[in-house]
């Protein structure tokens, strides 16, 4: 089966047959949107939260509000129907921790909480979710089905 | 801000980071009592997307070790290397030959000290030649996938720039060989005032 990589600051869309993977999503956010009646799969792994705080935000793929609006135009570009769109995301994790004050270091979080809020905007319910924790993620997500592998280094491996 | 860096900018972070790593080399060397041979270091600038490759891949077990700097200059500064290159290290500051690729509690306590000598030895040669006043926090270590660990500077870099820059440095001390990347994020007002206190902006 064809599997396509989806790498930081990034997106990708399919339709079935194949999967869509990213590798090693620590503090990004990896997004699926999948529509199980066409078929259709999409992934986009973000950086950060907003593209509005940033000046230099010419790669949309970056930031959540943006990256999810693109990848849904893609989407329904190939034939996706946006009414049957569901959700699924992972990662956001807090890699180092400190006892500080500094945010810098609960970006995973916030790129989470920006993620949440862009797909409630768009209306695209979140079927399930694995985020947070202090451990990196490899997802496969699969255009059959809509199935989401989540794959860690010592935290297990299971299918949302 | 676009994060146009010129020759000049990347020949002196180069020096910068050939002064650190020098600096960090010696320290080293004291620390063992052994001679510590080092290659003079490359500094990088790579694309997000190819981040991880600097490591063998996304997968990869890696070892991170993160500080928060702050004085004049306010950032991050992360050491990394192969999980391969953080067990040749512990091996070579205790003098054991251990193949095992699990890190115990000593190894990640030595491993937390040496990039807090790295970090260290950076920021002094860095604090030397700006006059700027600069310190590092506590180190704290995380192991896990390449791809997730450097996600950290990556996003930091996220703010200012689409590439990431870093240093790299090898050392070697008899054929233990270890490669390791120092990444240095300032934040975006930090960025001016660093380059400018180098004299080239």
């Amino acid at each position: 089966m064809e599997v396509v990589k989806v790498g930081m600051a990034d997106l990708k869309v399919i339709k079935a047959p194949g999967i869509l993977t990213t590798l090693g999503l620590g503090s990004c956010v990896g997004i699926t949107l999948y529509d199980k009646r066409s078929k259709v799969a999409g992934l986009a792994h973000i950086m950060l939260p907003s593209s509005k705080e940033i000046k230099n935000n010419s790669n949309k793929a970056k930031f959540a509000d943006t990256g999810i609006e693109l990848l849904l135009e893609k989407m329904i570009s190939i034939g996706a129907d946006r009414f049957f769109l569901v959700a699924k995301i992972a990662g956001g994790s807090q890699m180092f921790s400190f006892n500080s004050k500094s945010n810098i270091l609960k970006i995973g979080e916030r790129n989470t909480i920006a993620t949440k809020e862009k797909l409630k905007e768009l209306k695209i319910p979140i079927v399930s979710e694995d985020t947070g924790g202090n451990y990196g993620r490899t997802i496969e997500l699969n255009a059959e089905d809509g199935s989401l592998l989540v794959k860690t280094i010592g935290h297990g491996i299971k299918n949302i | 801000m676009a994060f146009d860096v010129d020759d000049i900018t990347i020949d002196v972070l180069k020096e910068l980071g050939n002064i650190g790593s020098g600096n960090a080399a010696t320290a080293l060397a004291t620390l063992i009592s052994k001679k510590v041979d080092m290659d003079v270091p490359q500094v990088k600038i790579l694309d997000f997307k190819d981040v991880p490759k600097i490591l063998g891949g996304e997968e990869v077990p890696v070892v991170g070790i993160y500080f928060e700097m702050s004085g004049e200059i306010i950032g991050n500064i992360m050491f990394v290397l192969s999980l391969e290159s953080g067990k040749n290290l512990t091996n070579i500051l205790f003098n054991k030959k251990n193949n095992s690729m699990e890190l115990d509690e000593m190894d990640m306590s030595a491993l937390s000290e040496i990039g807090n000598i790295l970090a260290s030895s950076y920021i002094n040669s860095l604090s030397a030649l700006t006059g700027l006043k600069l310190t590092i926090s506590v180190p704290s270590l995380a192991t896990d996938m390449a791809g997730a660990i450097l996600s950290v500077p990556a996003i930091q870099y996220g703010y200012i720039a689409d590439h990431v820059l870093f240093i790299e440095t090898q050392f070697q001390e008899g054929d233990k060989k270890v490669t390791g990347n120092l990444f240095m994020i300032p934040e975006i007002d930090s960025f001016k005032k660093l380059l400018k206190s180098l004299g080239v902006c």
